[in-house]
């Protein structure tokens, strides 16, 4: 039916059923819940990772199924990959300024 | 039904519908990409804040009602679903199906920017809202109301970026919607709403992100 | 020897239509690469009136040609509109524009519609940027450090930030265009290693576009809130810190001088390569130094606030890597000499531009790794050897590339030859010009002038006037060109397909080019710079 060129054609053949998008649907709304839920929880600084790491399972969850990245090309992949390595040169350079800050004293005081 | 050839609309520097498809999929995903980066200078400038005033930070957000923002954050889980069932009926040919999952999406997008509305008229009640005379944190002492302002800057500025480009992506699925009624796409040509729900779902990624790190810090803590 | 030119009969993208319309609403990435070139080149004679007011301020020790305050704008918009309406869209937006497409055989960009809109919004932003300028001026230095420009600047500072916004986003349309382009749209044939350098150049370029422009964008954003509505972000008094403004504008704003002088370096590789009728030595090295670039040059940024309270810890780390960031570049200056070496060298004008960039850009360069050391950069940091450093590399780099390639793809844009004679002189004068206004402003800085003051104590007035003498001469430098390549429209000799014997495919249409590009859509079988394929010199 359609000519496969030499480029990869995303998402041709794959279709998703419905039952995959309830269940990706449930899974994301089970796991808001339970990042409330826990949040409740002393777990100390433990929970800012917990926060993110839920966060980071529904960013998945969307990216995998709903933006069907599971289908796409090698290129569209490396693109969310560089995306995402950026977002952490920023925060992370940054960081090791903010997070060095008090490791030498100020001379004279 | 309309021909394929009506609703393929190939423009002349493209060889190929599949090389169309593939070239305006990864302009968008690039655009994406663009957009993580701005809303990452604000991620930063949140990091770099709540590390600095840890306990501020949490007094503040246990001000905000964690209720409405867990139902706000299912409500656009929820218009994710109905937005890829949307592409998935635009795959399949079925325009009637389109429209109707686009017309829902739609709804939980405006209920989405409703309820936000409602939030923000709760912080001009509270005197939450930094820059004006009047701004005043609960909880916490007259030195740290700076950083408390800081809190609710980053507030504002990080939910009322997500809700503006809300408020585009409500645009989009307004036009979409006319463009299905018109016949414009199949199950051959249904890039638009591919795309369209590419930005859709990112928008809500960033919402996934801003909930817990602005509502739920330290809760447990019970302050308020 | 003026000759008048006979009309030129064939249809090409410059008389298929005619008509205001058809050149506001083109989708030909022809057509808006030159609404580009007219526009930067109207920026750029603004920007170069602002510098002249600042030489000629600079040329007394005392404060007697404006006042203080009035200088702090002056030397502030000519920053602005130098680097965020001239320099960034400069090579990518005209060259870039026009031959990127063709040289990968295709007809035209991914999204033409998308490269207009890119148009306009340097056009608005512009016109943003004019705006404030008219109204009283921006006095914040384009760095808009914070809290000066967010709480005690009573200058047009969000006017001026918001047209920098709004062309931020002309950059990043232009650079997604160009990546989905190389990607997507190559003729058959055209791998990836048989494209152009200047096509890597410009890849590599569209990728620190794409990811480092919104960051400024976002960080803008920030300050015209702060401005407005006193929110605190970088507010020392609330909780704020004014050096995350910093560390915020300097990740897009490093990796903007890449953005800056890549595509230039992308323009000496087919300078080079002509005029020594050789390809480019190490063309994998080359490309592969493209991206390593872009990479690099996002990792540095903090060597711009070495001074600024940043943690000692991270200025070792930003200094290392800027370090590591020359070699990149280092690697392109060698495999150039490389080329040049047992080559068949001709001295056209375009090669002495080239010629000129690598001399410049190799002095400022070297002069970036001084600035890397924390030691070195302590003494010198925020004097006129800073100001010296980066005009080397920006003008005397990159504006010496966009000249270079300008001469070079003028015959193909417009069919027509400019006077040689005429050419040389001006290249010359520029080169003469350039050193004379710059050179004396790394011994300035040395020895202590600040930047950013309008009077300094007399002892530094003859390196002063030196400089300011060398401006007046660049000025014409670069006033003679725009009067012979208007000329050259109506009077130059008219210009065959291939008048350097260069390879690439740009030299295989006519010239001017015809609309569609190509009649027939080539198959790429030579690989990148092969000489053996092209005629010898073709009128």
């Amino acid at each position: 039916m359609q000519e496969h060129t030499e480029h990869h054609i995303e998402n041709h053949e794959h279709i998703d059923s419905v039952q995959t998008y309830l269940l990706v649907f449930l899974a994301l709304a089970v796991a808001t819940v339970v990042t409330t839920l826990v949040a409740y929880v002393d777990l100390g600084a433990f929970s800012v990772v917990v926060a993110l790491a839920i966060a980071i399972c529904k960013m998945l969850l969307v990216v995998m199924f709903f933006m069907h990245v599971r289908y796409s090309t090698t290129l569209t992949k490396l693109v969310l990959l560089g995306g995402v390595l950026w977002f952490f040169i920023l925060i992370g350079m940054t960081y090791t300024d903010f997070g060095s800050r008090t490791w030498m004293g100020v001379p004279g005081r | 039904m309309h021909s394929e050839e009506q609703t393929l609309a190939l423009r002349e520097q493209f060889d190929t519908a599949a090389q169309q498809k593939d070239a305006s999929t990864l302009g968008m995903w690039i655009f994406l990409i663009t957009e993580v980066m701005f809303f990452g200078g604000m991620f930063l400038a949140y990091s770099i804040y709540r590390a600095k005033f840890p306990e501020v930070f949490a007094i503040a957000s246990t001000s905000l009602n964690v209720k409405i923002g867990a139902a706000n954050t299912l409500v656009l889980i929820c218009s994710s679903f109905t937005m890829v069932m949307a592409v998935r009926a635009s795959q399949l040919g079925k325009l009637r199906d389109i429209v109707w999952w686009l017309v829902a999406t739609l709804i939980l997008g405006f209920t989405f920017l409703a309820v936000k509305a409602f939030e923000w008229n709760e912080k001009f009640e509270l005197h939450h809202v930094p820059g004006m005379a009047n701004f005043h944190l609960n909880g916490v002492g007259a030195s740290m109301q700076g950083p408390a302002s800081i809190f609710f800057s980053l507030y504002f500025a990080m939910t009322g970026l997500h809700a503006l480009h809300m408020v585009v992506g409500v645009g989009i699925l307004t036009w979409l919607i006319i463009e299905t009624k018109r016949g414009k796409f199949s199950a051959v040509y249904m890039t638009p709403v591919d795309i369209a729900g590419l930005y859709w779902h990112f928008v809500d990624i960033v919402w996934i992100f801003l909930f817990p790190l602005l509502y739920l810090i330290d809760r447990h803590l019970n302050i308020q | 020897m003026i000759t008048a030119a006979p009309v030129q009969q064939r249809e090409n993208y410059l008389n298929s239509s005619y008509g205001l319309k058809s050149w506001l609403l083109t989708k030909d990435h022809k057509r808006i690469a030159l609404l580009y070139f007219a526009t930067i080149t109207v920026f750029f004679f603004i920007g170069g009136i602002f510098a002249t007011m600042i030489r000629l301020e600079l040329a007394t020790p005392e404060s007697d040609l404006v006042s203080a305050e009035t200088y702090n704008k002056l030397f502030t918009m000519h920053g602005v509109i130098m680097v965020f309406f001239f320099l960034v869209p400069s090579i990518p937006a005209t060259l870039g524009n026009f031959f990127l497409p063709i040289m990968i055989g295709a007809r035209d960009l991914a999204f033409p519609r998308i490269n207009l809109l890119s148009w306009y919004l340097l056009i608005i932003g512009g016109a943003l940027a004019f705006f404030a300028m008219f109204a009283g001026g921006v006095d914040t230095g384009w760095t808009f450090y914070t809290p000066y420009s967010t709480s005690y600047s009573n200058t047009w500072v969000i006017a001026t930030a918001l047209g920098i916004f709004v062309a931020g986003f002309s950059s990043i349309l232009t650079g997604l265009n160009f990546i989905v382009t190389v990607h997507r749209m190559r003729a058959p044939g055209m791998t990836w290693f048989r494209m152009p350098l200047f096509v890597w150049a410009h890849y590599a370029t569209a990728l620190l576009q794409v990811l480092g422009t919104p960051v400024l964008a976002v960080t803008l954003v920030l300050v015209f809130c702060e401005r407005l509505l006193h929110i605190g972000i970088f507010d020392p008094a609330l909780g704020g810190d004014p050096v995350l403004f910093q560390h915020l504008f300097w990740f897009y704003s490093h990796p903007a001088v890449y953005i800056m002088v890549l595509p230039g370096m992308g323009v000496i590789n087919e300078l080079i390569s002509t005029f020594s009728r050789k390809p480019i030595y190490g063309y994998g090295f080359v490309a592969a130094s493209s991206l390593a670039l872009a990479v690099i040059g996002f990792l540095v940024w903090g060597h711009h606030l070495f001074v600024s309270t940043q943690s000692v810890y991270a200025g070792m780390v930003f200094s290392f890597l800027s370090y590591f960031v020359a070699i990149p570049s280092a690697i392109k200056v060698f495999n150039w000499t490389a080329t040049l070496y047992k080559g068949s060298i001709s001295f056209e004008t375009p090669m002495l531009y080239a010629f000129g960039f690598i001399g410049l850009f190799t002095i400022g360069g070297l002069t970036g790794l001084f600035l890397a050391s924390l030691g070195f950069d302590v003494h010198v940091t925020d004097t006129y050897f800073v100001i010296a450093h980066f005009h080397y590399v920006m003008v005397g780099g990159t504006i010496m590339a966009y000249m270079g390639g300008l001469h070079y793809w003028w015959p193909k844009m417009t069919g027509r030859m400019y006077p040689d004679g005429w050419a040389k002189l001006s290249a010359g004068i520029t080169f003469l010009g350039f050193n004379l206004t710059f050179f004396p402003q790394f011994i300035l800085g040395y020895l202590g002038m600040p930047r950013r003051y309008a009077a300094y104590p007399p002892e530094f007035q003859v390196l002063h006037v030196l400089s300011s003498a060398g401006a007046s001469i660049l000025a014409i430098g670069y006033l003679l060109p725009a009067i012979y390549f208007a000329w050259s429209l109506k009077y130059g000799p008219i210009a065959g397909a291939n008048p350097w014997g260069a390879t690439g495919l740009e030299w295989k249409i006519p010239s001017p080019p015809p609309t569609h590009n190509f009649d027939e859509i080539p198959i790429v079988t030579h690989e990148a710079y092969d000489y053996s394929s092209v005629e010898a010199e073709v009128a």
